[in-house]
């Protein structure tokens, strides 16, 4: 009981902290949405015939959800727990009674919570401004999505903190993975644009699946209760492989 | 009173090739504050990362709290309060709130207020720890390993950086833990801070123990001469006194001469000066015997 009741204690300062960050409020919040903005207007009213006659808007949605939750999980973690790192504040806390799992768990929490409220926000705007309708239907394939999503990527940013030396070096490593993944997953750029090898290269990595799951389970098209098992199952592979090289390799201490 | 607090008998630690410390034995007694001194490099935060379960050793006995600390377990994490070395702030969070995440760590904390108090931030309370003054910053540090109410407080370098009147308000604060009972020990490389605060003092050089003792034993005039220093008005004839060991003058602005003796036997030095002053009738001016400072016994100590 202690430990739940901590873990919340730890959940509300990660909060607090992550909501009076302008950097991370602008990435996380609000950068997701100005893309969506942006997309929308550029190519706003075009279907895309490979996929059934979508709405590019449409298209949009599960895209942009997918971009919001791995800013919030994996780039967020990934950013802030290298500094909180380089800070001595994870040194710190490991001088205090406080279990080592619940400082994570507190953090992790966070981000998941912040990718759950991104999602209702994104989709929410899309059925407002741009006619895209919420999924009620498939409501528990998106739930799902999100959750084994949310988790999988907060294992990864946990892992990228691994091999992220400093504090000046985060936002450059972070950037530099997970932009191209965007580009050749189809989030930035509507899929029938993007090559057929390219896509089934990025097959490979989480983005893409993540962001198909979602597509499905998003879209109108979708027959059934929009369930992609076989994409949530390599989501979760490379989650696993985070947890796991976090739980091997996780770093307390500053460099010096 | 007197029972052990930090207990270590034969500590070694290398890193790689480097041996960062070469044999330490040092005890700390309950409700005393105990300064570990020397220069950077001594091996100082190292004997102290041990001592706080940060670091494994390679050899020695360690206890602290009757626990070993390479075993630390969450009932001893909860009777002890650490202070890193560099200032380890969630910059977005009050004074307040700072404190109140860290004790909520803890089964039985402090109060936050009286710690706010005690620690001299009831102004800036409400202030993100950003906005506070180095010296502001580095007390809610302080603050925060209080927090949990421990009975053994480390504080590593507390006031390395500081301007002098941060520095008297930070001794000011760790003098007033004392009346709480808490164990203190505390590195420096600033021997007046040793001196001001500690009831004993390790001088650590090169990762050895060169001395330890009260701030004034450690002055020990049988290890380092005092300094008799007197001015001869012009004109005055010095001999009588010129063949004393350790004299020496420099001429004084106004034609006469100031002296100095160093000495092992200050006493002997100066009953046969007042004696020669008073024979001739020559006034021993602005007369001043010194005894060896801790700065000099550091100096000397950690000069190799």
């Amino acid at each position: 009981m202690r430990s739940v009741s901590l873990a919340l204690h730890e959940f509300r300062f990660a909060q607090k902290v992550f909501w009076r960050n302008p950097a991370s409020v602008f990435f996380t919040a609000l950068l997701p949405v100005i893309f969506l903005v942006i997309f929308a207007t550029i190519f706003g009213g075009d279907e895309i015939e490979e996929l059934g006659g979508v709405k590019v808007t449409t298209y949009y949605i599960p895209a942009i959800v997918t971009l919001a939750v791995v800013s919030a999980t994996m780039v967020n973690l990934a950013m802030n727990v290298t500094i909180a790192r380089e800070e001595g504040l994870l040194k710190r806390g490991r001088g205090t009674p406080l279990p080592p799992w619940v400082f994570i768990v507190g953090r992790v929490g966070n981000a998941i919570v912040i990718s759950a409220v991104m999602l209702v926000a994104v989709t929410l705007i899309g059925q407002l401004l741009y006619d895209s309708p919420i999924p009620w239907g498939r409501i528990p394939a998106v739930l799902v999505t999100l959750i084994v999503g949310a988790s999988a990527f907060s294992c990864l940013g946990l892992a990228m903190t691994v091999i992220i030396p400093t504090r000046e070096a985060a936002s450059a490593i972070t950037n530099a993975i997970t932009l191209p993944l965007y580009f050749i997953s189809g989030v930035f750029i509507p899929e029938d644009e993007i090559p057929d090898g390219v896509l089934s290269f990025a097959n490979h990595f989480p983005v893409r699946d993540f962001f198909e799951s979602f597509f499905t389970a998003y879209s109108p098209k979708t027959v059934g209760s929009g369930f992609e098992w076989g994409d949530l199952l390599v989501v979760a592979i490379w989650g696993l492989a985070g947890f796991l090289i976090t739980l091997r390799y996780f770093r307390w201490t500053p460099r010096q | 009173m007197s029972e052990a607090v930090i207990t270590i008998r034969g500590l070694r630690k290398s890193y790689d090739e480097l041996e960062a410390v070469k044999g330490i034995d040092l005890d700390v007694n309950a409700e005393e504050i105990f300064a570990v001194l020397g220069p950077n490099g001594a091996g100082k935060t190292t004997t102290v990362e041990i001592l706080e379960g940060y670091r494994d050793r390679d050899a020695g006995e360690v206890s602290v709290l009757g626990v070993d600390p390479a075993r630390p377990t969450p009932a001893w994490r909860e009777r002890i309060g650490i202070v890193l070395q560099g200032t380890t702030l969630e910059p977005a969070l009050t004074v307040r709130e700072s404190l109140r995440q860290y004790a909520g760590y803890f089964r039985e904390p402090r109060d936050v207020d009286e710690v706010i108090a005690l620690v001299g931030l009831e102004e800036q309370a409400n202030t993100r720890a950003r906005k506070l003054s180095g010296g502001q910053q580095r007390r809610l540090d302080v603050g925060i390993a209080l927090v949990g109410d421990p009975d053994l407080l480390f504080l590593d370098e507390p006031t390395t950086g500081f301007d002098p009147s941060a520095r008297r308000q930070a001794w000011d604060m760790v003098a007033g833990l004392r009346e709480l009972g808490k164990t203190v020990l505390l590195t420096t490389h600033y021997m007046d801070e040793a001196q001001a605060l500690a009831d004993r003092v390790a001088i650590i050089a090169d990762g050895r123990i060169v001395a330890q003792d009260t701030p004034e034993n450690l002055g020990d005039r049988r290890r380092l001469p005092s300094t008799i220093t007197f001015h001869l008005a012009p004109g005055s004839d010095p001999s009588g006194i010129a063949t004393l060991d350790g004299f020496r003058y420099t001429e004084a602005e106004d034609g006469g001469r100031m002296v100095t003796i160093q000495t092992h036997d200050a006493v002997e030095v100066l009953s046969r000066l007042t004696a020669w002053s008073l024979q001739r009738g020559i006034d021993l001016d602005q007369l001043e015997v010194r005894r060896p400072s801790l700065e000099d016994v550091y100096l000397e100590l950690t000069e190799s």
